[in-house]
């Protein structure tokens, strides 16, 4: 990026605030650093910014209400720059040291992933506080958006707490498959993740913790979702509790018959399953097997087939 | 790990399988998956079928080669489960015939070289079900075949292929509908 270019950048940074700063005045103080000071561009671009802002000061909690913030739902673009007003709703392990952190952030129309890298240097954010978070730039990998947040993100903590629309979803249809990865699992004490083969993706070898889940495979003969059952819902959903699982998995020397059993009862099963969406999974918070069927359902549909004669 | 979209389990009755004979691939990729598009326009790769299995025998000769048969209100399903479908195998030789099951298969075309298609199901799972599920099983594929009957006018590239294809009268498949749901309603009044 030349200097031009930053320049044009910063002062659409500070319009967007609703301050105008001429470009030529941004160019010539980015010049005089670069060039008369051999400041690096980053820096520059920091000074500048900073002397501007100490420039236009905003008027308290006038100008704050100028900053636009984006709605999570909305989201539907890549590379464009928005605002946010969100809780964390859940941190994860980075799987590389150039992610700082990794997790959920929540407003009130749902959920998106975000994304804060190492190099940006920013505050760490804490699980379940709600921020205002501006400039991130909007991602999507495999038509599924995330935020990254980058050195020129601005985070300041709310005092106030963001309501997180649950984006809770409700479907029924058939568990149709149960995933690898399902029936009785160690998970790593450190990180939850769940262990291979006593290996932990970040921990090494590791002693796991038992866990049961199912990662289900519900469809509607029109659309798939992939369910997943916690401990909890996995015991009330096969009958197979956390103990008998462990039994079984000793006696057969095997730690997949749990998971072959709970094929057998859940495969070929009809139900309505209500949870939370994230990107991939819808996490089950409650089911019910489908009720059974009345003549009435049976009239319904026969008399829409008559009405096609 | 596949990128590639998990395919949707289609709904539909025996009778409507095996009248189905218009097999394509989306593009012409070695990997494309493989369609079979019914005469109600039910574009499967996979499907969900459940009924009363009626037959089963072992008929490999050195090794497992199941065939089964599966009946639901309109016809019979043929199932073939040999060494690559070894869930289904341990499955099938458990179970006794005759029982409500539930199988979720990709299909199986067999084009001999002068007659006609026949298509079976190849299952990824069998399990045994009461009979509340394959009763709503028989309910769900009649609302299913419904829809497409009544996305079939819609100008679209699938509906224009069956069109073209097979010309379906509609109301055969509708007829097949009501049958299948009047011998449902006399379960439910005795």
């Amino acid at each position: 990026m030349d200097l031009r270019e930053l320049a044009e950048d910063i002062r659409a940074r500070f319009l967007e605030q609703g301050v105008t700063v001429p470009t030529s005045d941004i160019e010539q103080r980015l010049n005089s650093l670069v060039y008369d000071f051999k400041v690096p561009i980053e820096e520059a671009r920091r000074s500048v910014v900073s002397y501007f802002a100490k420039l236009h000061p905003k008027e308290g909690v006038a100008s704050e209400t100028e900053v636009i913030y984006a709605k999570i739902a909305d989201i539907n673009t890549e590379d464009i720059w928005i605002n946010l007003r969100v809780r964390v709703v859940q941190l994860w392990e980075p799987n590389s040291p150039s992610i700082a952190q990794v997790g959920l952030l929540g407003d009130e129309t749902g959920t998106i992933k975000f994304t804060s890298w190492s190099n940006a240097n920013l505050p760490i954010l804490r699980d379940g506080q709600s921020y205002s978070i501006r400039n991130v730039v909007t991602k999507s990998w495999q038509g599924r958006f995330s935020v990254s947040l980058n050195k020129a993100s601005e985070i300041a903590p709310l005092d106030e707490e963001v309501a997180v629309g649950r984006a809770e979803e409700e479907i029924s249809g058939a568990i149709i498959d149960v995933q690898s990865g399902s029936g009785l699992v160690k998970r790593c004490p450190e990180c939850n993740r769940v262990v291979v083969k006593g290996h932990c993706a970040e921990h090494g070898e590791v002693s796991g913790v038992y866990d049961l889940r199912v990662k289900g495979v519900l469809d509607n003969g029109e659309i798939v979702s992939d369910v997943l059952f916690n401990r909890e819902m996995t015991e009330r959903l096969t009958g197979i509790t956390l103990e008998a699982a462990k039994e079984m998995a000793m006696e057969a020397l095997d730690q997949n018959v749990a998971a072959d059993a709970m094929k057998a009862v859940v495969i070929g099963r009809y139900y309505r399953v209500r949870g939370n969406k994230t990107p991939r999974w819808l996490l089950i918070t409650d089911f019910e097997e489908l009720p059974k069927m009345d003549e009435d359902e049976i009239d319904a549909v026969l008399k829409r087939a008559q009405g096609r004669l | 790990m596949s990128l590639r979209q998990r395919e949707v389990a289609r709904r539909l009755y025996a009778k409507e399988l095996n009248e189905s004979t218009l097999v394509y691939k989306e593009h012409e990729d070695t990997y494309a998956p493989q369609y079979l598009l019914t005469p109600t326009g039910a574009k499967c790769n996979r499907v969900f079928v459940v009924g009363a299995l009626t037959e089963k025998e072992n008929v490999g000769v050195d090794s497992d080669y199941w065939r089964a048969r599966l009946a639901d209100p309109t016809g019979v399903f043929p199932i073939y489960a040999g060494q690559y479908q070894q869930q289904a195998v341990t499955q099938l030789s458990a179970i006794e015939v005759p029982a409500f099951v539930a199988v979720v298969g990709k299909l199986n075309v067999f084009r001999t070289n002068d007659g006609p298609v026949k298509v079976s199901i190849r299952p990824e799972f069998i399990n045994v079900v009461d009979s509340e599920t394959r009763n709503r099983w028989v309910l769900e594929t009649a609302e299913k075949t419904l829809e497409r009957i009544e996305r079939l006018q819609l100008d679209n590239e699938d509906a224009a292929k069956v069109r073209d294809y097979y010309g379906t009268d509609t109301s055969l498949y509708v007829g097949i509908v009501i049958e299948a749901l009047e011998a449902l309603k006399k379960e439910y009044e005795t």
